[in-house]
């Protein structure tokens, strides 16, 4: 548990829900292909991508059944539409595990790319 | 800018105060209601459309919970919050729509285009999804339809079969649903319009438009508010802007609270 500061200046114990949802196999995910096209461009090739969303919860105190309970709810019926998604995953994890990005190598990696991009665009 | 404004308006208006061509005998008094979200566009070309259809429209509010006294209530096209998490997603539960699925299941006509249809299809009041076009891209035209079903609140007035012509323009217009829903669908006439020509968007069965078992809701991703007026339609043989096939659906709501 992480603790982070209230607005009263206590210290609380945050958790944290991640839910993750994916269109579902049978639906054409247009976006996903549009990725594995830019991929392609790349010349990163062989990779059949899909465009799933992940949601963050977060939340004083602890995960506990009836939180999860309230969050398994919240993912059925706001955060993914069964018509056209599953969810595939509802797990807690450590609230300090919070990617800070540009601490994470895929975070420095993608401001690399950032910074690259932006050199690129103010040559032109 | 304020004063006088007449030098803007000397020879007219712009666009003139809508003017009915085809009132349904009875109709003025009917209020047709027209819902505002945040991000909603098509909001007053479709009280325009209702106005021209000879009734009054009557602008709702998404914080609103009462639809005060209207007859039938139309949920316009746009990109309602926009169009996060899901198109429709987020507008399904503005205050507003406890009262249209309330009355929606009462027996009101209600009409969902474009992002209303999307929304109709969030809040359950239809089945199945719209899902982002097959081709990825964002499809604007006039687009031919064919009307499949007349015994819907908002197509009574359209001959069975016919074809009509009424603009289409979105991102998120593929219409899916599971293979039993789609039969079921097919087999009790509630598909109401499907696309003629080349697929637009990817929909199952190029469904462009359905109903619910009742007949009094109706979503459609095609724009029938968009082809009301002469001048302001899609091109037709009897000249460019000439096409107003979209006035039946009004007209239709009109002679369903008319004859009930």
């Amino acid at each position: 548990m992480d603790k982070q500061s209230h607005p009263e200046g206590k210290r609380v114990d945050m958790g944290r829900v991640v839910v993750e949802v994916m269109p579902k196999p049978e639906i054409l995910d247009p976006q996903g292909k549009a990725i594995g096209t830019g991929l392609q461009r790349l010349g990163i090739e062989g990779f059949e991508v899909r465009q799933g969303k992940r949601f963050e919860l977060t939340f004083e105190g602890e995960a506990t059944p009836e939180v999860i309970a309230e969050i398994e709810r919240a993912a059925t019926t706001l955060l993914s539409n069964p018509v056209i998604e599953d969810v595939v995953a509802i797990r807690e994890e450590a609230a300090e595990a919070r990617a800070e990005h540009p601490s994470t190598a895929i975070g420095a990696a993608s401001d690399a790319v950032a910074e690259a991009n932006d050199v690129e665009a103010s040559a032109r | 800018m304020s004063g006088d404004r007449s030098q803007y308006t000397a020879g007219g208006p712009l666009i003139g105060a809508p003017q009915s061509t085809s009132p349904t005998p009875g109709a003025s008094g009917a209020r047709i209601g027209v819902v505002t979200f945040p991000g909603s566009l098509d909001d007053r070309d479709a009280m325009r459309a209702v106005s021209l259809a000879g009734a009054r429209p009557v602008q709702l509010w998404h914080r609103d919970t009462s639809l005060t006294d209207v007859d039938a209530v139309v949920l316009p096209g746009g990109f309602s919050y926009g169009d996060y998490l899901r198109c429709g997603a987020i507008a399904r539960f503005a205050p507003i729509m406890e009262s249209v699925i309330d009355a929606a299941q009462g027996g009101m006509p209600v009409l969902g285009i474009c992002n209303g249809f999307q929304v109709l299809c969030e809040a359950h009041l239809l089945p199945g999804a719209l899902v982002r076009n097959e081709n990825q891209k964002f499809t604007c035209r006039d687009q031919r339809l064919i009307v499949e079903s007349t015994s819907t609140a908002w197509t009574n007035q359209f001959a069975e079969g016919q074809e009509i012509v009424i603009p289409l323009k979105n991102g998120e217009g593929g219409y899916m649903a599971s293979e039993e829903v789609l039969d079921e669908l097919e087999g009790t006439g509630r598909v109401v319009f499907r696309y003629l020509g080349p697929n637009p968007n990817g929909s199952r069965r190029a469904i462009a438009g359905i109903s619910n078992e009742r007949g009094n809701v109706v979503g459609l991703m095609p724009h029938p508010e968009h082809a009301v007026e002469a001048g302001y339609g899609p091109d037709t043989e009897d000249g460019i802007r000439t096409g107003t096939d979209g006035q039946g659906i009004f007209t239709s709501v009109l002679a369903t609270l008319v004859n009930a």
